[in-house]
């Protein structure tokens, strides 16, 4: 039983890191490594996603996301019942992201039991490591809520 | 994430103007176009980076055609001085994340040159076997999922995947096999492999691990015929050019990592003298390099036509059936066709790995090492698009003073304005929302990678 959480971003561009540092720091966790959650920082290449997430039990996931929200806000989708935005997730490869790659498996019947997505607005994406302060404080807040998604394990 | 496309405010307000100064009606309805048209596309869909198109019609004749790269300019040229050789294959790699082999195995070729280190048969034939894997996953994402919608007049692979399900399906696991070659032999990373280095590999693979790979292949080999075949039904536009074809020839086999500069205009020359044949010049309109022979300066052809056109005679026997079934003959120069090329190299390439794997022997030794000098190498690949060129200068620590890297997609950048400036003549007839999809199509012809992608087009028309 595979049980999933990916990162998804870059670690360098600025406010995209969100996803691979919250992966950092629950890899670095050692309680909750024990949970038995394999934890990944992913690019956000949409083809490996779909093979990565294709027989997962349960797959959590969290981007940072250009949606025109109020910076910093947190998204949560449940993406087994709802579609994604076409292009809120970006990524620079023939966009081919995170939000095409479950829409393609959805239409493959390839998407996990269960997957849900935190997208965190950002604003920042230019080169460098250092996220905006808003969405530092987002990443605390999101990775609550992500091990609210693991509580019961 | 990237960040946003650019808001292509300028064609907006444009395409405004036109909407008002130009009923777009009577172009619709096929009459003669007379005055000035033009026809700008921003910002393209389904190609890796930014690139925008400008076309300037004036009484039915074509006055501008520009293709511009809109990329920003990479410094990897002047940020690789002073890097000591053993690094430089690892940074080039990261100029691309869909065929980083063609900037990892040019730099280490061209450090291996310098450095005057001969690598051995195994070496070379794992290199050959990533190649192999990378040729198979940017061939099949390209064919399938980014040309393929084009013909089918779908706007994308998700429209693809509704209506053609298994489709999609042959075309990510072929893709997985790309990945996986790569993996298996790159330490476990399929973009920027971690395993390889100047001289040959940290560690090579075990003969199990690649013979676990078989099976696989020979799947790959039959599903890359099957899409070939359906591509092979596909409706091509009417459109030849006499190209100046440039690709890498090896006598001993279907040229990918390694060989001379061959043309069908009679040039043969080793790698070292690409830059005394070829250059490469600055245009204002555009970011990128512009590619063009010396003398003449008229633009060439690089990428799976030019080898096709350039080394039919190496190819396999059955990839050589694959073509002739779905209508190729031994010299491809409808531009559009390339489609089909890439998934007769797909075939081959599933062949030749298979065919390497099956022979491969763990070899004692992982890499060759050299000594720094102060010296000057070349090296050269055949990246999915077309010839990559790497040179550089060392001083005799190994440090480097120089380096100049030609990407496939800036040496085919006059190439693509010439197409569409062809297919553009011949397709005026054509309502503008027709005329915009067959220049993108043109445009996708060349799988230009032009580093980070958009999916907003506009098309403006002016007449005066």
């Amino acid at each position: 039983m595979t049980i999933l959480f990916l990162g998804v971003g870059n670690l360098h561009r600025a406010d995209d890191g969100v996803g691979p540092r919250l992966a950092e720091k629950l890899a670095a966790d050692k309680a909750f490594m024990k949970k038995g959650v394999e934890v990944q920082p992913h690019s956000g290449e949409g083809v490996s996603l779909m093979h990565l997430w294709e027989g997962a039990e349960r797959v959590v996931i969290v981007d940072a996301m250009k949606s025109g929200a109020t910076l910093g806000s947190i998204q949560r989708f449940d993406a087994i019942h709802e579609p994604l935005h076409h292009g809120v997730f970006r990524y620079s490869s023939h966009l081919f992201g995170l939000a095409e790659a479950t829409e393609m498996a959805r239409q493959l019947g390839s998407l996990p039991k269960t997957m849900i997505i935190f997208g965190i607005e950002g604003q920042e994406f230019t080169f460098g490591e250092a996220m905006s302060p808003v969405v530092a404080k987002a990443l605390k807040k999101v990775e609550k809520a992500v091990r609210k998604e693991f509580e019961d394990l | 994430m990237a960040t946003a496309a650019k808001t292509p405010t300028k064609a907006k307000a444009a395409a405004k103007t036109a909407a008002k100064e130009a009923p777009s009606k009577s172009v619709k309805a096929k009459k003669p176009v007379m005055g000035t048209r033009t026809i700008q596309v921003d910002e393209l869909s389904r190609v890796e980076g930014e690139g925008a198109l400008f076309v300037r019609v004036k009484d039915g004749v074509i006055k501008e055609c520009h293709f511009k790269i809109v990329e920003p300019p990479r410094f990897f040229e002047a940020f690789l001085k002073g890097r000591s050789y053993l690094e430089v294959p690892d940074i080039t790699a990261r100029i691309c994340g869909i065929c980083p082999m063609a900037y990892l195995m040019g730099a280490q070729q061209a450090m291996e040159d310098a450095l005057g280190i001969t690598i051995t048969q195994p070496i070379r034939d794992l290199r050959r076997i990533m190649y192999c894997g990378e040729w198979i996953e940017s061939h099949v994402l390209h064919a399938a999922m980014l040309h393929a919608p084009d013909f089918l007049g779908l706007d994308d692979a998700l429209q693809l995947a509704a209506t053609n399900k298994a489709v999609v399906e042959k075309a990510l696991r072929l893709k997985k096999l790309g990945n996986d070659l790569l993996e298996v032999i790159g330490g476990g990373r399929a973009i920027h492999p971690i395993n390889t280095r100047v001289g040959g590999f940290y560690k090579v693979p075990t003969k199990k691990a690649l013979r676990g790979m078989m099976d696989e292949l020979k799947w790959g080999i039959e599903a890359s015929i099957d899409l070939a075949k359906l591509f092979g039904t596909f409706t091509f536009p009417d459109f030849e050019y006499d190209y100046h074809c440039v690709a890498l020839h090896h006598p001993d086999h279907y040229a990918i990592v390694e060989g001379d500069v061959i043309s069908n205009r009679g040039i043969h020359i080793p790698v070292r003298e690409f830059h005394q044949v070829f250059q490469e010049s600055h245009v204002s309109y555009s970011t990128a390099l512009h590619g063009s022979s010396r003398g003449d300066n008229e633009p060439y052809l690089a990428g799976p036509n030019a080898r096709y056109n350039l080394n039919y005679k190496q190819l396999t026997k059955l990839a050589k059936q694959t073509a002739k079934e779905i209508g190729l003959g031994e010299v491809v120069n409808n531009p559009f066709k390339s489609i089909l090329v890439r998934m007769v190299e797909t075939v081959y390439a599933c062949e030749e790995a298979l065919r390497l794997i099956k022979a491969y022997e763990e070899p004692d030794v992982a890499f060759v090492e050299g000594r720094p000098r102060a010296s000057e190498g070349f090296g050269m690949t055949e990246a999915p698009r077309g010839v990559c060129y790497h040179s550089y200068k060392l001083d005799s620590e190994g440090r480097v003073l120089k380096a100049v890297i030609s990407s496939p997609t800036a040496q085919n950048q006059p190439q693509i304005e010439r197409d569409l400036y062809g297919v553009v003549e011949r397709s005026l007839d054509l309502d503008d929302e027709a005329l915009k999809q067959r220049c993108e199509l043109t445009i996708r012809n060349y799988d230009p990678c032009i580093s980070c992608s958009a999916h907003f087009l506009n098309l403006t028309m002016v007449r005066e």
